[in-house]
């Protein structure tokens, strides 16, 4: 009964033929749209990689000069001066740097050894003394010290000062260039690879400054954020998730966490401002603020994050342990948690990630101040890494500005290696269901 | 003449357990959804050490009265049950309960076998660990052994004990989950259509292994397979757009149906 029905359905249907133009054209088209957004897709990606290469080249075309520093190498026989062993840190060592550096270029009129002097960074005298304090035998000896030159003849012997501008339109004058290609010919000056950047803090002169503060700084603050945040993060999305009624008081504190995440950070900023320093008197600058802050810019997403991946665990998980009579929160500890980790991990990376690389709210709690030394802990004044670029980016010192380009790379390759600890986590522990 | 005289065993056997005491008893069961209505005033009792099966079309109500049997239905939002449940002659609802011990007394057996991503082992001992059922490691092991002897698993799995129960097969994987409800040393095992993911040859086993645990336990089977239905239970309930539409010996409900809406689902007339 039934088959004739369908085929009292079909009459009066005319029969296709597919192979009509009509049809034919129709495929084509079909057909051209699929290849039309395939090829919409290829020149956006295209596009994006495009700036994404040209951002990283230009940072490393500004910023590899960063990595090296140009440095003259002197050698100062100590056991013949009179130093104090007793009184190390009073010693003269200006003294002691100006008479070595007198030697090399020797019956230099009273002017011209100021400008010769001026070739050289102005802290050599506490080079010397930290060498000395660090290895007490070099007073019995004759042993090499490496003084940095100072930035506009690491820009010279870089060749970013050309020497065919007239001299009145550049720092170093042409009685020093000569003196500089001196002191190159007796082979003194070489240009090895900028330990400095690493692990000195910051300083007003560009020869001088490092990035040790600055990453100190972004360590200790992300640990005080980690520390708040991931168990903060994963209580709160536990509970929203698995105990908490759904009523309208839910509903809103839910909606509430969605915009949370969508604050812009800088009002993270302000709010640290007037309550972690405001009302309870916490240090400026330092790193437990900073951390603070910068957790409660990640709890709303860690939350999220959290949730979905809670959410990710199949349900017949959950009753298979209640089934066997686990408690609820045997059921969340024992099989729901562990299996939602991987992803909780990897969404915590990235977050973390994303708290590495933002400047705006700890502008505002003070972490761009110049400090000169590395912090200790959590409550001594610190910068952090792009804080530290965005005062770099500010300093008129041509050095700056490839030190600037240097430090974007360096926070770049932090970035990449959370994103691929993260990457990794997902890839080694995600299960599939 | 051997097969007449087991025959007559079985038919024996039957009798004792059909007289036996009421394991379960339903009364006026009621759930709500929301506002939703799901089941309308089912009474329905459970016989010890008997199979119990629920058939009915697909949305009559047959698992949302399984899962209030050991109330896994409270870990659904806006889910109410009306009513009374006992077991053993107490209720199951009232306040002072415990969800805990209730749902060890009464295990279940879900639809999709749903092994811990864990070693085999360690999915059999999960159960009798958080409730302290074992002292000693060897204790444990006996428990694990025994559990998965009853399912029916022992020789396919005792060499393999520390590798995951995600790596077996479906029947393998379903007659693990049956062994880890056991484990508990449950008086009632439920169990939401247990087949319904298995081939023909699992089905036959897992089938084979419900008759078998009959013996120790009280099982309440839900299934869309008539056939499954009248092989595995000796009592049969038809549910029908959240009505209890009749409960009867199985070898009655299949031959001669006291209600007509079971005779024409039975005979494949809607459903």
């Amino acid at each position: 009964m039934s088959v004739t029905a369908s085929s009292d359905l079909n009459v009066g249907v005319p029969a296709i033929n597919w192979q009509s133009d009509d049809m034919k054209s129709r495929r084509k088209r079909r057909y051209a749209a699929d290849r039309r957004l395939q090829a919409y897709g290829l020149v956006a990606i295209i596009f994006a990689l495009g700036f994404l290469a040209i951002l990283i080249s230009s940072l490393i075309y500004t910023g590899n000069s960063a990595f090296t520093q140009s440095v003259a190498k002197i050698e100062i026989d100590l056991s013949t001066g009179g130093i104090d062993r007793t009184k190390l840190a009073d010693a003269d060592w200006r003294g002691v740097v100006r008479g070595a550096l007198r030697a090399q270029l020797p019956g230099l009129s009273r002017s011209d050894e100021r400008k010769y002097f001026e070739m050289f960074t102005s802290s050599g005298q506490f080079i010397l003394r930290d060498a000395v304090v660090a290895d007490p035998s070099r007073l019995d000896r004759k042993s090499t010290f490496v003084i940095p030159l100072a930035d506009p003849f690491d820009q010279l012997a870089k060749g970013q000062v050309s020497r065919d501008t007239p001299e009145a339109q550049r720092r170093v004058t042409d009685k020093q260039i000569g003196m500089f290609d001196q002191l190159v010919s007796k082979g003194i000056v070489s240009r090895p690879f900028n330990w400095a950047l690493f692990f000195n803090a910051d300083s007003r002169f560009p020869e001088l400054a490092g990035l040790a503060g600055a990453i100190s700084g972004s360590f200790w603050s992300l640990l005080v954020c980690f520390v708040i945040s991931f168990p903060v993060g994963i209580a709160a999305a536990i509970y929203l998730e698995e105990f908490a009624p759904k009523n309208k008081l839910t509903d809103l504190i839910e909606v509430n966490i969605n915009n949370l995440a969508a604050v812009p950070s800088v009002v993270f900023g302000l709010l640290g401002l007037a309550v972690f320093l405001g009302w309870f008197g916490m240090p400026r600058s330092a790193p437990i603020v900073g951390g603070l802050v910068l957790s409660l810019m990640t709890l709303p997403t860690l939350i999220i994050v959290t949730r979905v991946s809670l959410k990710s665990v199949p349900s017949s998980i959950r009753e298979a342990a209640l089934g066997v009579g686990a408690s609820k929160h045997e059921a969340i500890f024992h099989h729901i948690l562990p299996l939602a980790m991987p992803t909780i991990m990897t969404g915590a990376i990235i977050s973390l990630a994303r708290a590495l690389g933002e400047s705006a709210p700890l502008l505002l709690i003070g972490m761009n101040a110049f400090i000169t030394s590395p912090p200790d802990g959590v409550f001594e004044a610190s910068t952090a890494l792009p804080t530290q670029i965005f005062m770099w980016a500010d300093s008129p010192e041509r050095g700056f500005v490839a030190r600037t380009s240097a430090a974007i790379l360096v926070l770049l390759g932090f970035l990449v290696l959370m994103n691929g600890i993260a990457i990794f986590l997902r890839q080694r522990f995600e299960r599939r269901w | 003449m051997n097969m007449m005289s087991e025959a007559a065993v079985e038919k024996a056997l039957d009798k004792s357990m059909s007289d036996a005491g009421l394991k379960m008893i339903g009364k006026d069961v009621s759930v709500y959804y929301g506002e939703k209505r799901a089941l309308f005033d089912v009474n329905l009792n459970v016989r010890k050490n008997t199979v119990t099966a629920l058939i009915g079309p697909s949305g009559c109500g047959k698992s949302t009265f399984l899962r209030t049997l050991n109330r896994m239905n409270d870990t659904i939002d806006g889910c109410r049950v009306t009513g009374k449940i006992t077991l053993d002659n107490a209720d199951i609802y009232d306040p002072s309960v415990d969800v805990v011990e209730l749902r060890a007394r009464v295990g279940m057996v879900f639809q999709k076998p749903n092994p811990f991503p864990k070693s085999i082992y360690e999915n059999i001992a999960y159960g009798p660990r958080i409730h302290g059922l074992a002292k000693t490691k060897s204790d444990m092991d006996r428990i694990v052994e025994s559990s998965l002897q009853r399912a029916g698993l022992w020789n396919e799995a005792k060499d393999r004990l520390q590798e995951p129960g995600t790596g077996l097969s479906g029947g393998q994987q379903q007659r693990l989950c049956i062994a880890r409800a056991v484990a508990v040393s449950p008086e009632v095992i439920l169990m939401d259509e247990p087949c319904s993911a298995l081939d023909p040859i699992a089905t036959a086993k897992v089938e084979e292994l419900i008759h078998e645990l009959r013996t120790n336990f009280t099982i309440v089977i839900v299934t869309h397979s008539m056939q499954q239905a009248a092989r595995v239970s000796q009592r049969t309930a038809m549910f029908h757009l959240g009505n209890l539409v009749e409960e009867n010996d199985t070898d009655k409900m299949f031959t001669n149906p006291d209600d007509q809406r079971t005779q024409d689902y039975i005979m494949g007339r809607f459903g």
